[in-house]
């Protein structure tokens, strides 16, 4: 590292680790690899067994959802955020607005989604 | 085209220059104009490398743009966009994890009935005047408790006797330290004592032994006489300056073997930092002064809220420019809440868990139950042993496995997180009725003084190297010891 100075003892750690080569600089060589991926990526679609994907169209091909190869909560913030699906979740305006406060991040904590009871 | 993008940091100014502190990895750089640059132009956009070196080329030549951007890219302050910014694996501590420290609360009385303690205010977890443990915690439980700790130590352990007012128990307290350093001789490890106490009951004897068993104390004591007599009262509600004021006094002439500090505890009512500091450093002369805010539930109208920690971090922040001063110039300053915290940033401390309870650090009840810390000394939820049957190894690979940063979602977005990791377990249990919950009523000023203390950092990077070097010096000089 030539134009950051490390200051604290972790820092000096990171220049360590990276003069030793443990972890590279990122040169020419990656970004050759990186170029036959045909990067840049496409568009994010939510992983889930249908690649168009849609609301309506997350069922298995038996029409239900229990043998989809990903968990309907998966999806949850590209449906009812980004998307048009608002009636098959609590109402997040109204009545449960702290119903993702556990699910900063769909793909780890989709299991801590629970369900609203009314009332 | 390959996009750069920015990754977790929070810059900070200090003496002229610009810093990254780096999360969650806690290093510090000083960044260079040409670093400062880049980063600039990715806060307002994706842009490609080779876009951003068009973009500076005016201003820098390109070799430097691009070494820099490997730089930036190596200490993980910016990042591909296309590849994801990988949070790292949940790491848990090794088990077993060495016991470095245990608090024993010698009684849960106490002589004093200070408004806003958690032991026996509303928010109190324990009921110690109706509840099934013992007031007093017998000689043959500590002795269990010295047992556990030395059994369990590395070559270093450390004793703290807590209460209640600690010092009710003092003949407990004498010969257990007694037999814990007879002990320590024969398993050859080493071991350390301190209390903390309100100070209404040090008398001339209890002051030599102190000293002479070069005993650390922290003295639990609110500032000048108006606002320790506000909430540190007798049962009938007379304050307690008057008693405390002479016995502090002698115990500060007369115990000269450890520094001795003050532990003030901040309310709504009583924020007034520099007075409280100027009082207990000057007319007292004690080496060291913590502050904390009051641990209650938001409804008592003691409790500190947004205003009030806006006005203490004002406080906090005057005085730790003072630190800053002092340090620049070699003096000691006595403001410890300051001092701790550059310790952390300078060893780029990345926390998992807010402190060490439940890990190296557990409470002991009187009836030596043994807990998470000394808050919840007492409690069946908050339990992992006895000093009897020892840590109860499930119960605290359980606790730790819940307590994980990994586990607290809201703080994944915060960059003070390396230092903070959620804060007191206590302060939430009390606020949101659980220990998991991180305590989120005082981000704001969590940020504040971490970046405050950053800016200290920083100065001190710059204007006086020597000062911080002396944390790797102190460092040093206690692992020779093991």
């Amino acid at each position: 590292m030539t134009h950051l100075k490390p200051i604290n003892r972790k820092a000096q750690r990171v220049v360590a680790e990276v003069g030793s080569g443990v972890s590279r600089t990122i040169g020419d060589a990656d970004k050759d690899v990186v170029a036959l991926q045909q990067l840049p990526a496409p568009p994010h679609f939510p992983l889930g067994c249908s690649l168009a994907f849609s609301p309506g169209w997350e069922a298995d091909s038996t029409g239900g959802t229990a043998g989809l190869c990903q968990p309907v909560e998966r999806d949850i913030f590209d449906c009812h955020l980004g998307c048009f699906w608002p009636a098959h979740v609590p109402d997040q305006l109204n009545h449960a607005p702290d119903w993702t406060g556990t699910c900063a991040t769909a793909q780890k904590d989709w299991r801590k989604l629970d369900l609203v009871f009314p009332g | 085209m390959i996009a750069l993008t920015l990754r977790e940091f929070h810059q900070f100014e200090a003496a002229g220059r610009r810093f990254l502190y780096l999360v969650p990895s806690a290093a510090v750089f000083e960044l260079e104009e040409p670093g400062q640059a880049i980063l600039d132009l990715l806060d307002d956009a994706t842009v490609s490398e080779d876009d951003v070196v068009n973009g500076l080329s005016a201003r820098f030549p390109v070799t430097v743009i691009r070494e820099t951007i490997a730089d930036l890219l190596n200490a993980r302050a910016i990042g591909y966009e296309h590849v994801r910014d990988d949070p790292g694996p949940k790491q848990l501590p090794m088990v077993p994890f060495p016991l470095n420290t245990i608090v024993l609360n010698v009684t849960n009385q106490c002589n004093l009935a200070c408004t806003y303690c958690y032991e026996y205010g509303e928010d109190k977890i324990v009921d110690t005047e109706h509840g099934q443990q013992s007031k007093f915690m017998s000689e043959t439980t500590a002795r269990e408790a010295v047992d556990l700790l030395l059994r369990e130590s590395g070559r270093v352990a450390h004793m703290t006797f807590f209460g209640g007012e600690t010092l009710l128990n003092f003949p407990v307290l004498k010969s257990t330290i007694a037999y814990a350093r007879e002990r320590a001789a024969q398993v050859g490890k080493m071991i350390d004592f301190s209390l903390t106490t309100n100070a209404t009951l040090l008398r001339p004897d209890i002051i030599d032994f102190l000293a002479a068993n070069e005993i650390g104390v922290t003295i639990s004591m609110d500032g000048p006489k108006d606002l320790q007599d506000k909430f540190r009262v007798f049962h009938n509600g007379t304050g307690s300056y008057e008693v405390v004021a002479p016995k502090i006094k002698e115990l500060l002439r007369k115990h000269r073997t450890r520094p001795i500090g003050a532990r003030v505890t901040l309310t709504s009512e009583t924020i007034d930092v520099t007075r409280i500091y100027r009082h207990l450093t000057e007319e007292f002369g004690f080496a060291e002064v913590g502050f904390a805010p009051v641990t209650t539930s938001p409804q008592q109208q003691y409790a500190i809220g947004n205003t009030g920690f806006d006005r203490m971090l004002g406080q906090f922040r005057e005085l730790g420019l003072e630190f800053l001063e002092h340090a620049v110039e070699n003096k000691h300053h006595g403001f410890s809440n300051v001092k701790d915290t550059l310790e952390e940033i300078h060893k780029g401390v990345s926390k998992a868990y807010p402190c060490g309870a439940g890990l190296g650090l557990l409470g002991v009840s009187t009836d030596g139950d043994v807990a998470v810390c000394h808050r919840f000394a007492g409690s069946d939820q908050h339990k992992l042993g006895t000093v009897k049957t020892g840590i109860d190894r499930a119960a605290q690979a359980e606790f730790l496995e819940q307590h994980h940063i990994a586990e607290k979602t809201d703080c994944h977005t915060c960059w003070a997180r390396p230092l903070c990791s959620g804060g007191c377990y206590h302060e939430a249990h009390v606020r949101y009725g659980t220990t998991r919950r991180p305590n989120l009523h005082y981000c704001e000023w969590i940020r504040g003084w971490t970046d405050t203390c950053l800016q200290i950092y920083g100065e001190l990077a710059v204007r006086n190297p020597e000062f911080i070097a002396r944390f790797d010096r102190d460092e040093a000089r206690a692992e020779a010891v093991l």
